[in-house]
């Protein structure tokens, strides 16, 4: 019997292990286009993700050239209008970095933030264009090697979405039949 | 104040269906206030207008404005410079701005963005209550300030019926949420007041005419009309 449970269970866990413990996992099949450098906003509280930007950067670690930081006095004063500019401008993705939940120093601008964030994300999908393109984190202005990685880990997951559908000028083919030509 | 809320993006889609110059016109006063239709909210549109075009590979000249009030001439004449540039636009003030910009600008299309649904009072940051039906004949005063007419599911003038459990509503909200039976409340505020002599009292049905029932209602002040 516990050779059944055994044999039934690997299947799906063996599946699913190698690649859905990595924290992102949309569009696997998508190929990356060796190419493509997107373009990233990444609006940083000047308490935390500029210090810790400040810090990635005194301390030499390597992190994509793909990111263009706007400081913020604090993330709650992003707007959901600055993220939507951003992309209509033509950036490929745009995240917020903002203090760790509970210690922003205007006390609740890292939250307000998250909640714009996440209404961006509602729209875009309004819009038909990948939420996964914005994105909230946190981090301390001690965490210099979390930006780094964060700014990889964002970089990674807009390249393998592609750019931006604003840049590409055209939706996917099979929107591009349904319009008469 | 006059709440709205924006219509789906889709539907706003439709309405623009095929235009390729258009203008999103926000107010300034009550649904910029509800978070609706103000200049934020109609730049946020516009900005989602022309992502939407551009992943569409369509051309679109799109851009907003505001005014102070879209329900008086005076604010329309301030933006009328811009509005005439545009053959269409979607307005994101309640009906009655949205009328008296189709009604000045008689030569350009004019849409809604929103839906207007209600005057309501923000009980708390962001939630909204419903707090009058404009009905016309005001009963306030005989029901310790809490509106039967709005307030109850049935409008009862002679409340509470029997669908009134621990002072909840048998009705319940769109989301499910529980409604407070307003007949309750009114009973507790009166019996609070030492008013309660006046829920004895039989109130005749209500003369609706004074409402929308009466067809479209006109308001004049002679005392204040220009000489």
């Amino acid at each position: 019997m516990a050779d059944e449970q055994t044999t039934t269970t690997t299947a799906p866990a063996a599946a699913d292990s190698p690649e859905s413990t990595e924290p992102v996992s949309e569009e696997p099949e998508k190929p990356i286009d060796p190419d493509f450098e997107p373009e990233i906003i990444v609006f940083g509280c000047h308490y935390c993700a500029y210090a810790a930007a400040d810090l990635a950067g005194s301390m030499r670690l390597q992190y994509p050239t793909n990111v263009r930081m706007i400081k913020l006095p604090c993330t709650g004063k992003l707007e959901i209008i600055h993220l939507l500019k951003a992309l209509e401008a033509g950036a490929d993705g745009v995240y917020a970095a903002g203090c760790l939940e509970g210690e922003c120093h205007y006390l609740k601008g890292n939250l307000w933030a998250r909640k714009r964030v996440e209404y961006t994300k509602k729209l875009l999908e309004e819009m038909g264009m990948e939420p996964e393109r914005v994105e909230m984190f946190n981090m301390s202005s001690a965490d210099g090697p979390l930006f780094a990685q964060r700014a990889t880990e964002f970089t990674e997951r807009i390249k393998r979405l592609g750019p931006s559908p604003v840049k590409r000028g055209k939706k996917a083919p099979a929107a591009k039949e349904g319009t008469p030509a | 104040m006059i709440t709205a809320e924006r219509k789906p993006f889709e539907e706003i889609l439709g309405l623009l269906e095929g235009k390729e110059k258009v203008l999103v016109a926000g107010c300034d006063t009550c649904v910029a206030v509800c978070l609706t239709g103000g200049e934020k909210e109609a730049e946020i549109l516009a900005a989602e207008l022309s992502i939407k075009a551009k992943e569409d590979g369509r051309p679109l000249d799109v851009d907003h404005i505001s005014a102070i009030r879209q329900c008086e001439w005076e604010y329309l004449d301030a933006i009328a410079e811009k509005v005439e540039q545009y053959p269409v636009v979607i307005s994101m003030a309640c009906g009655i701005g949205i009328q008296s910009m189709a009604e000045k600008f008689t030569d350009k299309l004019v849409l809604p963005a929103v839906n207007t649904n209600m005057l309501g009072m923000p009980q708390e940051h962001a939630v909204w209550y419903e707090r009058c039906a404009a009905c016309g004949d005001c009963v306030l005063g005989d029901t310790g300030g809490i509106c039967p007419v709005v307030r109850c599911s049935k409008s009862l003038m002679n409340g509470p019926c029997g669908g009134s459990h621990d002072g909840k509503c048998e009705v319940t909200g769109p989301n499910k949420e529980e409604i407070d039976c307003a007949w309750q409340l009114i009973h507790d505020k009166l019996y609070a007041q030492g008013r309660e002599d006046l829920l004895l009292r039989y109130t005749p049905p209500k003369d609706w005419s004074k409402s929308s029932s009466g067809g479209p209602r006109k308001m004049v002040k002679e005392e204040a009309k220009p000489v």
